[in-house]
């Protein structure tokens, strides 16, 4: 799972059935220090609580269907949840 | 499976429930030296693992749904050990 910001909101004009009551989230993944880092991708969003601007963190592949109900949905990447904060230890705290 | 060094946590509230309970660890990926590679992952912990440990993540969702012992677990990264020592043959 990696972290990521949704940058927009994807309305589709024409979706597969299975897909058409899955809300798509448009995604920047972001490295580990919050910074932008990769393409952009489209993710499902399984809380369904995810806007634009909020951190969250994804999921890709088989399990990003998982996050859905129902759970057999054509889906590659998908939020699973919505970042509050991301504590780093300091390098004080890690020796 | 990958080696990585917990250096931070996730704190998320609104979240699929199996995350509920559980901590989200910020995990650095190591390189052959044990210095971070700038790769990560947000891994969830399945074993206790914490601040500054080196660990041993899972990073497949079936190995992962097994530990849960969830079918349903949209998880891929979960922590399944914490490592004392590494050792590099010397070349």
């Amino acid at each position: 799972m990696l972290l990521g910001r949704v940058i927009g909101t994807v309305v589709p004009a024409t979706l597969v059935d299975e897909l058409s009551a899955t809300p798509l989230l448009w995604v920047q993944p972001l490295d580990k220090n919050g910074e932008p880092e990769g393409d952009p991708l489209v993710c499902a969003d399984g809380t369904r609580m995810a806007g634009p601007g909020q951190v969250i963190y994804w999921v890709a592949s088989r399990e990003a269907a998982l996050t859905l109900d129902p759970w057999f949905v054509p889906v590659d990447d998908a939020i699973v949840g919505l970042v509050d904060e991301v504590h780093r230890y300091s390098k004080k705290e890690l020796d | 499976m990958i080696l990585a060094r917990i250096t931070g946590n996730v704190v998320s509230t609104i979240h699929h429930p199996i995350v509920d309970g559980r901590k989200l660890l910020l995990a650095e990926r190591l390189d052959q030296e044990g210095k971070p590679t700038g790769g990560y992952l947000i891994a969830l912990d399945g074993i206790g693992a914490g601040r500054g440990e080196t660990v041993l993540i899972l990073d497949e969702g079936s190995g992962a749904r097994q530990i849960l012992e969830d079918a349903s677990a949209p998880v891929r990264s979960i922590v399944v050990g914490i490592v004392d020592e590494l050792y590099l043959d010397p070349k």
